[in-house]
């Protein structure tokens, strides 16, 4: 899922594209259905969109860019999210980021070189009883201390 | 309404997705074996239902035969429910709430003070009914509404909803009834009716909770808004990073489309209406109107100039009337209620009622559906059950980014949309912020101005520029460099950026500034002048210590500190070597002595 070989069209995109050409506004869901493909969205996938689409490449690249969901580089087997909700923050978010990316020796954003971890924020899951809050994959770790991170991480090394 | 007659007695089990994330699918799985195993799957069905608000205590699960709340139920519990509770007739007290204040045990949600002093008419059926069931909602009086509109002329409709004096519950306030009727006279074709359910603030999930409580109640607000404004197609914008909402409201969908409330000749009228959902894409910007249209036209979401209002030119430059989820939520009620009667709730100029997220250093935390005009006073400490760890009340922070703090002075304040504009705060979309003593008030205003900035879609220069310049001075405060021309500059470009932003991000985005300098000038001068933060929170302003006087040279901090800044041996008391220590605080969590001082 996390890396892509090929210089040749993606098929599955291909039919992603094929299925909405028509459609008024579908960049957006064109890119978030070749993403859940191929798990982030290289630059040949960028390409085959733009001249599957019509559009400029700057154009795919323009929307690709804003919006958070999407991601230009691969993404690691574990998604660490940290909730940075007001709630969190001041219940203790900050430290329990900078612990993370202590612990993991990447910072917000980035993969880890082993493509084992991602760490990345988000603005609110809207769990706030359970502030301050992380989420590995699709498990959910509320009322966190700084100390009970390394034993969480360490479950999914 | 038309009662729901229940063959059997149901067991409600909160879905929301607090409640989700800390097991609640698996207790749905594990009642109804345990039912099973014991023969009393006749007698009882288990419901996975939408939020019930009291997010604190989940999760959370309801006997609604005799109203038993039981909090933080796990798996391990679920036994001693099925034989005690319905088979025994017995409490399972271990499991029921504990009133904060006397530490009385209290079984009937009703008894509550966090569902008593509430006023649930958005919120009342979530928590009842199977949000996946459309004959639940029909059965509890849903899409009846609708119907009555058919036997209505669309411009009374209008006029019902403006006699409701309903204003717009996305955070401006725009009268609702208002925008129907510049959409439904402006010209062009076809119009378009837009559901914004972007919520992006941080700390606020009013809209997610409504959805996957009762999303039909969204879709008929919808339908009727159609019928009114004379458009026939729909769409919900909502975030992807609410799969829940998303799923819950495409079931909701194809379940009306298949009973007839969706789609063609909707039950048997001339009224056609179509309803599509556009899965946002992570952007908070987006949920400005204009940018959201033209994110669902699949461009970058950013704002446009106006005019022309979008109730003209909005969505593909057709007419259109976006209303957010909250707000369709109503429109249902003010049909069955009439509009004079929904206008009695609440206060002259805010009618209805609020549904508000309460987080941050409250003990209930949750959400609560008030009448408007009700003080800040009663929903934090009747409703909120008060301030966590008997700690000091300090500001409430109200309407997410672009909102405002409120200090404990005014706290008789009423929540309506002038009074908290006349404050310097705003409803926004009704998330509240708790605040204590512990909560420095300059890294809160940073904490907002970061993803401000960081959200600012950089079309407009005040917003790009001037957020990152304002997010500059206050690192520099908070880390002891700041200086008194700093809050000159502060104020200037305050003014400068909500005078000259193209959009509400921008034009709001001083404002947690503007309020915390306007009531807590105090901490912003502690920080400039004295170079410390009386919070205790600005990392390069604090330092620990260890009392030497309490430290049983236990060696546990030594043990537990990460960067080795602790020197020491066992019998020997400790000390902390500043220059290593990164001021991360397990030292003060993990001393059982109390020893590690903060200073």
């Amino acid at each position: 899922m996390c890396e892509l070989k090929c210089n040749t069209e993606h098929p599955e995109v291909a039919n992603i594209i094929e299925a909405h050409r028509n459609n008024p506004g579908a960049l957006i869901i064109v890119l978030q259905k070749a993403q859940s493909v191929v798990g982030y969205l290289p630059k040949e996938i960028i390409k085959q969109i733009a001249t599957g689409m019509n559009l400029s490449e700057s154009k795919v690249y323009g929307v690709a860019t804003f919006y958070s969901q999407f991601h230009l580089t691969p993404r690691g087997e574990n998604i660490i999210r940290v909730c940075m909700g007001t709630a969190c923050h001041v219940r203790g978010a900050v430290t329990i980021l900078e612990k993370l990316q202590e612990q993991l020796h990447i910072k917000s954003g980035e993969t880890s070189k082993d493509l084992k971890f991602t760490l990345e924020t988000v603005a609110c899951i809207g769990a706030c009883g359970l502030a301050p809050v992380i989420t590995i994959n699709d498990d959910t770790y509320g009322k966190l201390k700084p100390s009970q991170l390394k034993d969480i991480i360490n479950k999914y090394r | 309404m038309i009662k729901l007659a229940h063959e059997k007695q149901r067991i409600l089990i909160c879905g929301g997705t607090g409640c989700i994330s800390t097991g609640a699918s698996n207790l749905l799985e594990s009642f109804k074996s345990t039912l099973k195993a014991k023969n009393m799957d006749c007698e009882y069905d288990v419901i996975l239902t939408g939020c019930h608000g009291f997010c604190e205590q989940g999760p959370i699960v309801i006997i609604e035969k005799d109203n038993t709340l039981y909090c933080q139920v796990t798996i391990d519990d679920i036994d001693e429910l099925v034989s005690q509770h319905l088979a025994a007739n017995q409490l399972v007290e271990r499991l029921l709430y504990i009133n904060p204040i006397d530490n009385r045990r209290i079984s009937s949600h009703k008894d509550i003070n966090f569902y008593k002093k509430q006023h649930r008419i958005l919120l009342d059926l979530c928590g009842k009914i199977d949000p996946e069931n459309i004959s639940e909602y029909i059965n509890h009086g849903g899409y009846a509404a609708l119907q009555a509109c058919f036997e209505q002329k669309p411009t009374d409709i209008i006029e019902e909803i403006k006699v409701s004096k309903l204003r717009g519950r996305g955070g401006g306030g725009f009268p609702a009834g208002l925008k129907w009727e510049y959409t439904r006279n402006a010209d062009g074709d076809p119009k378009y009716i837009i559901c914004n359910a972007d919520e992006g603030d941080p700390g606020a999930f009013m809209d997610r909770s409504i959805i996957e409580g009762n999303p039909h109640s969204v879709l008929e607000g919808m339908l009727i808004a159609g019928y009114a404004i004379g458009s026939n197609i729909g769409y919900i914008y909502v975030r992807a990073e609410y799969p829940l909402a998303v799923k819950r409201l495409r079931i909701a969908i194809d379940q009306a489309e298949a009973t007839g409330y969706l789609g063609e000749n909707i039950l048997g009228s001339n009224f056609s209406f179509q309803i599509k959902i556009k899965e946002g894409a992570g952007a908070f910007v987006c949920g400005e109107s204009s940018a959201l249209m033209h994110s669902i036209e699949g461009h970058r979401g950013m704002p446009r100039s106006r005019p022309p209002n979008s109730t003209k030119k909005g969505l593909w430059s057709k007419p259109t009337c976006l209303n957010n989820v909250e707000t369709f939520a109503n429109i249902p009620l003010i049909i069955l209620m009439g509009g004079n009667e929904f206008a009695k709730i609440g206060t002259e100029n805010s009618t209805g009622t609020k549904v508000l997220a309460l987080t941050g250093k409250i003990n209930n935390t949750g959400l609560a559906e008030v009448p408007m005009g009700i003080s800040l006073r009663d929903v934090i400490f009747d409703i909120g059950g008060g301030i966590k760890d008997g700690k000091k009340l300090k500001a409430v922070q109200i309407g997410g980014p672009s909102g405002g703090c409120i200090p404990e002075e005014m706290l008789d304040l009423p929540i309506d949309f002038d009074s908290l504009y006349k404050a310097g705060a705003m409803m926004g979309s009704g998330g509240l912020v708790v605040l204590d003593e512990s909560t420095c008030m300059v890294d809160l205003a940073k904490f907002f101005l970061e993803f401000t900035h960081n959200e600012s879609c950089g079309k407009c220069t005040p917003c790009r520029e001037g957020t990152y310049r304002m997010l500059q001075i206050l690192e520099k405060i908070t880390d002891g460099l700041g200086t008194q021309d700093d809050i000159i500059h502060l104020e200037r470009l305050s003014n400068n950026i909500m005078n000259s932003s193209l959009c509400g991000l921008g034009k709001s985005a001083p404002n947690p500034i503007v309020s915390t300098l306007r009531y807590f000038r105090y901490e912003y001068d502690a920080h400039i002048e004295d170079k410390t933060c009386p919070s205790g929170v600005c990392k390069k302003l604090i330092s620990y210590r260890i009392d030497s006087m309490n430290c049983k040279a236990c060696t546990i901090c030594l043990k537990h500190c990460p960067s080795q800044a602790i020197i020491g041996e066992r019998g020997k008391p400790h000390l902390i070597v500043s220059e290593n220590c990164t001021r991360c605080g397990i030292c003060l969590e993990k001393c059982p002595f109390q020893a590690v001082k903060m200073g």
